[in-house]
């Protein structure tokens, strides 16, 4: 459970950070008055709820993945070949992870016309990914590693499953917006939209790195490397 | 950065709360039903999980009936009663505790509280209930499924909770439950993410976080934990479903199975419990970290006394919260771990005693010469704190390794856990209605009913778990359909069972006069007006009672003391609204 523990660190420290602007030593007793807030512009609502889903979300993977680890330590473990269209895909997901951020970039500057245009191809790598993975899910049927035939195959067809369920979920999202943006111009909303999608992606893009280290043994090396650094 | 300036006369600085766009119900059917409303969703939230809380009480009544009375009801099979005991405790433990705290009195106050006119995602709110209500209907479905619904212990440990000596296991009981608990976790996430993201921003002006009451600080906690610990059973419900249905071996070690070799093989029954209890045990602090606040509340309220130690309570929440993650495995104590994680995690679990029992100090000052009002929320309120105090106590041995190895598994831990997480908790729902029954319908429960429910719930309570203990110190398993012959289980034990099964009976009762009680209040209550308790949290001060849809009229409330200004010296009432502009106190300047 140490990935799990980590990543549970990590946002316990973001939660320390932020408290301690909070004012917890205050003595609320002893003030009565107003209270102002001095910041500028107040995060919008959306952005800080997209923020706490992702760190669901990343509690959900690590959690995960540190199953991984300790299933990984049986001796019925096998090795899963990593078929070559995975690094195709990956690059599809990288270049929808770049196109939403010049969508963003170009909403910002009013441009309206660009944006959507680039919404739409950021989509359609979206669609591209998923079919990926599905070809490649069809690849490794085919080549006879099946989802119950070993710890690591199940692993595999889970966690990249899990990883295209969001991708779907970040697609129906982006789907509606990108057939709202065509058919209005772009107002404060939407632009906040694009920006939260952009978010969205390069979070699941980091996701899918993470996996892709994971299930290229990179990942394992890693986590050996720290051990012996401790030992 | 909050900045709070004393002195009233200044100019209001522009409001840092943009004044939501509401939505507005145009029938009886978006508004009563399909609302998105969240005082109408607590409302449904508190009703389903009244109802199915209901399911879980009569099982607890068949579950005592063969432990008291062992064979005599024909009904009650080993299948059965272990069915009974599963579904009792998941029941319990998610779709009545935690859905009621946090989807019921979460939805109800956190807005009120904090003077927002409503969640910040009302849509994601409404469809949160309705995911819930799935979740419980197919977790209800389960008892009409072919072979009953599972009875693998509320833990499901696997490999026996999907094999064929299992209740359930080979049909449809696990599959439902397991998918029960993804759909409820999924309907969680979006009310949590509403309640965490309306705390954060839908704050009134004024509202700094360290002037929020203690309830709102306990939801808001419990709910930022539970988003973080409920992907651990998400993850291990997906890897048991894919396990029974798919053929995988996450989990499932090789196994024989009535003389047949499974397919499973090489998977780690252990990995399930680590996922399992590292949401299990931060689950425990989901269910009382609320009502840990709301009983603050209702201390200072009904003592008319501020609450002693503020900071120190708020400091403690979030202290309990954080270490809650790093207990787990004291659930695990028996499971051949190496010893010294059990060391480890030992010394965790006794470091979040430490909290724990700043806080219990706190509530017994607070009390220390206050001005105590006997009502239904205050006694029910001390019936918590004593109760927590006994179910601690009993948790301080639990957490040694040495002293659990030989007390795991019996009744006595069964009797620790209900001390406190079953009554402790409940006993706090139980005053918070009594509390806030009035700013929900208007009108005040009756009194009469109250008393005997109250009695009657905690004297009976005790009578069913303190005789618990020492059924379990004599060594009486717990999960077992009946003893029979068994030379180290006196004779008296059998007495107590009959004793306790009989005590159980009659508090079970007792809980129908309390729906009684809500229904008939509901018509024939005193009417209550805005403020029955003279309490000085915002949501005493809406214009109207019951608040209608947006709380506030038209003009949010402003905010300009903490929550717990009761008995000021000088002021003209023993206690000053948080949205009250008048510096209530004689000055600090000379108190101080």
């Amino acid at each position: 459970m140490t990935i799990a523990t980590v990543f549970l660190a990590a946002v316990a420290a973001v939660i320390v950070w932020w408290l301690a602007h909070q004012q917890l030593l205050s003595k609320p007793w002893l003030e009565v008055g107003h209270a102002y807030d001095r910041r500028r512009e107040p995060m919008p609502p959306a952005k800080i709820g997209l923020a706490v889903f992702l760190a669901v979300v990343g509690s959900l993977f690590s959690l995960a993945i540190s199953a991984y680890f300790m299933r990984m330590a049986s001796s019925d473990w096998g090795q899963l070949p990593l078929p070559g269209l995975l690094w195709i895909n990956t690059g599809i997901l990288a270049l929808g992870s770049v196109a939403l951020h010049a969508a963003k970039l170009e909403s910002q500057r009013r441009h309206d016309e660009a944006t959507r245009t680039i919404l739409l191809a950021a989509l359609a790598t979206g669609l591209a990914f998923l079919t990926g993975q599905v070809l490649a899910w069809r690849a490794l049927t085919a080549a006879g590693y099946f989802l119950a035939g070993n710890p690591a195959n199940s692993f595999f067809y889970m966690l990249t499953g899990m990883h295209g369920l969001h991708i779907v979920g970040g697609l129906f999202a982006l789907g509606r917006l990108t057939a709202r943006a065509w058919s209005v111009p772009l107002d404060r909303r939407m632009r906040l939209s694009i920006e939260l999608c952009a978010i969205y992606w390069h979070f699941m893009l980091l996701v899918w790195l993470v996996l892709f280290g994971l299930f290229s043994g990179w990942a394992g090396n890693v986590v050996d490397f720290c051990r012996q650094l401790l030992t | 950065m909050v900045d709070v300036r004393s002195g009233i006369g200044e100019a209001l600085p522009p409001p840092e709360v943009e004044d939501v766009e509401l939505y507005h119900p145009h029938s009886w059917w978006t508004r009563y039903v399909f609302s998105q409303d969240a005082k109408v969703i607590a409302i449904q939230y508190g009703t389903t999980a009244t109802a199915i809380g209901m399911v879980a009480l009569a099982l607890s009544w068949l579950i005592r009936l063969q432990l008291g009375f062992p064979g005599t009801f024909e009904l009650i099979d080993a299948d059965a009663y272990y069915q009974f005991i599963t579904m009792h405790g998941m029941i319990m433990v998610i779709y009545l505790l935690t859905a009621l705290f946090l989807g019921g009195f979460g939805n109800y106050l956190i807005p009120l509280m904090v003077g927002a006119r409503d969640m910040v995602f009302p849509y994601a709110n409404m469809l949160s209930y309705w995911i819930y209500l799935l979740a419980v209907l197919v977790l209800v479905a389960s008892f009409f499924a072919p072979g009953g619904p599972t009875g693998a212990g509320w833990t499901l440990y696997p490999p026996q909770a999907v094999l064929s000596g299992t209740p359930g296991g080979k049909d449809w009981g696990i599959i439902l439950m397991l998918s029960s608990l993804i759909i409820f976790i999924i309907g969680f996430t979006m009310g949590g993410l509403n309640y965490v993201v309306t705390v954060l921003q839908g704050r009134a002006r004024g509202m700094t976080l360290m002037r929020m009451p203690l309830t709102v600080w306990g939801i808001f906690t419990a709910t930022v934990m539970a988003l973080l610990a409920f992907p651990a059973l998400f993850v291990a419900c997906v890897m048991m479903l894919f396990d029974r249905l798919l053929g995988t071996s996450f989990f499932m070690p090789a196994i024989i199975e009535m003389g047949e070799q499974l397919q499973y093989g090489g998977g780690s029954p252990i990995l399930f419990q680590h996922l399992f209890w590292f949401f299990g045990h931060p689950e425990v602090y989901i269910v009382a970290l609320p009502a840990f606040g709301i009983v603050s509340d209702l201390i200072s309220t009904h003592a008319r006394k501020n609450i002693f130690g503020y900071r120190m309570m708020v400091w403690a929440i979030v202290i309990i919260g954080g270490l809650s993650f790093i207990v787990w495995a004291h659930h695990m104590y028996v499971s051949g771990m190496n010893p010294y994680f059990g060391f480890f995690f030992a010394t965790t679990t006794l470091i979040i005693a430490v909290p724990t029992a700043i806080k219990v100090y706190n509530w017994v000052l607070t009390l220390w010469r206050g001005n105590i009002h006997l009502t239904l929320p205050m006694l029910f309120a001390l019936a918590f704190i004593v109760t927590f105090v006994n179910g601690g106590l009993t948790g301080l041995f639990l957490g040694n390794v040495v002293v659990d190895v030989p007390l795991s598994d019996t009744m006595f831990v069964v009797a620790h856990f209900h001390m406190v997480m079953g009554v402790a908790p409940i006993m706090v729902i139980f005053g918070a209605i009594y509390h806030w029954y009035p700013k929900i319908t208007g009108r005040m429960l009756n009194e009469v009913l109250g008393h005997i429910h109250f009695w009657v719930t905690f004297i009976g309570a005790y009578a069913i778990f303190f005789p618990m203990h020492y059924v379990g110190l004599v060594g009486v398993p717990r999960r077992y359909y009946e003893l029979g012959e068994t030379t180290f289980v006196p004779e008296s034990v059998h007495d107590l069972n009959a004793f306790i099964t009989v005590a159980a009976l009659i508090v079970g009762a007792a809980q129908i006069v309390f729906l009684f009680n809500l229904a008939w209040s509901l018509r024939h209550g005193r009417e209550a007006g805005g403020n029955p308790w003279r309490a000085t949290t915002l949501e005493w001060q809406t214009p109207e009672t019951p608040p209608p849809h947006g709380n506030w009229g038209k003009e949010l409330p402003v905010v300009y003391r903490w929550a717990y200004d009761y008995s000021v010296p000088g002021a003209p009432e023993d206690f000053i609204p948080q949205n009250h502009p008048t510096p209530g106190r004689l000055s600090h300047e000379g108190a101080s």
